[in-house]
């Protein structure tokens, strides 16, 4: 029943779940006041986009004829999880730094640099 | 004789739903709904932990999608890097900095109304574009496709065997050799800069966990070492 409703799979239906991972990555990085929180936001965010990527790339969801980007997409998928993991490790070290300095990871408290 | 066709028509019939069930949208919609409501539960919990598990939940199902999609190598990649290395990455950061008081950081209400407003106006934007399109509503073929690791491994070298010759003709520079070494060195720089970045530093003001903590117990005194108590000793003796 529901899966009649859904019916068959195209490149829409990836698309709303990345754009769904897109803004709750978003607002992540905009509510939470732990430093964590923002980086797991941001690690949503780029989510969201690969499943795009993939989602464009994939001959198998395409309609009819080649899909547009061919093996470009997942090529662009997995430059996008290399450079995550790098910004992960240097916003872990940064947070690490900061919670050694300050004694918090609040976010908020972050304001040395006020003028 | 009788039985073994009343046998044969029962499993017939059972097996008979199970084939008309369109198995790729099944599970397209069991990864979908993980994947979004993790990715939801991680806005709207507040406590540090329990967003890094449904951070993983979230990921997991993302890899699964990536395998419906028939991207199986950069499916896998995703479970290694994303699951296996940024995750213990980051519950390490969570344990490393958990206190009681900053396990859960209360966000303030009106930030979340204010946010609330700003997810809805982005995700109406982006569902308008993503149905808008008439092509991305097509349904999907189910195309036999080859294994993507050796286009994708032949392209990360320079070399495309996914198009064909009259394209590569027209563009010869369509391989990735060169986004492939500089994120090499990218990712050595990075390596090198966070393990730079979270040394332990000797410092010379004490930093405001040690004075919280050695604030209970009193510093020890600390006895002067036998070398130390002769050296004492022989300037002493020097000095006479």
């Amino acid at each position: 029943m529901i899966l009649a409703a859904v019916g068959s799979i195209g490149v829409t239906h990836y698309l709303l779940v990345g754009g769904l991972m897109f803004t709750a990555g978003v607002v992540c990085m905009a509510v939470k006041r732990n430093a964590l929180g923002v980086l797991m936001g941001i690690e949503l965010v780029l989510n969201g986009a690969n499943i795009n990527f993939v989602a464009f790339g994939s001959s198998y969801l395409a309609g009819e004829g080649r899909s547009p980007l061919g093996l470009d997409g997942e090529v662009m998928a997995l430059f996008v999880i290399l450079l995550a993991a790098a910004e992960a490790a240097v916003a872990l070290a940064i947070t690490l730094n900061f919670y050694n300095n300050h004694g918090t990871v609040d976010v908020d408290r972050a304001d040395d640099l006020r003028g | 004789m009788d039985l073994t066709t009343n046998c044969l028509l029962a499993l017939h019939l059972a097996t008979l739903p199970m084939a008309l069930i369109d198995w790729h949208a099944a599970f397209f919609l069991l990864f979908a709904l993980v994947a979004c409501g993790a990715a939801v539960m991680v806005v709207l919990t507040d406590n540090v932990v329990r967003m890094a598990l449904h951070l993983v939940l979230s990921l997991g199902a993302t890899a699964g999608l990536f395998f419906l999609a028939g991207a199986e190598f950069v499916g896998s990649m995703q479970l290694m890097i994303y699951v296996g290395g940024t995750l213990v990455l980051l519950v390490f950061g969570v344990m490393l900095t958990a206190q009681t008081k900053l396990v859960t950081l209360q966000t303030p209400p009106g930030d979340r109304v204010l946010a609330g407003i700003l997810a809805a106006a982005l995700l109406a934007v982006l569902v308008q574009s993503a149905v808008s399109i008439e092509p991305w509503r097509q349904p999907g073929r189910a195309v036999t496709q080859p294994p993507t690791a050796t286009p994708l491994g032949m392209a990360l070298v320079g070399v495309r065997v996914d198009r064909q010759p009259v394209e590569v003709e027209s563009r010869p520079r369509s391989g990735y050799l060169l986004p492939f070494e500089i994120v090499s060195v990218h990712l050595l720089v990075v390596l090198v800069g966070a393990a730079y970045l979270a040394r332990a530093k000797r410092r010379r003001t004490p930093r405001p966990i040690d004075v919280v903590a050695s604030a209970d117990p009193p510093p020890p005194v600390r006895q002067p070492r036998r070398e130390e108590r002769e050296a004492a000793s022989v300037l002493v003796g020097g000095g006479q």
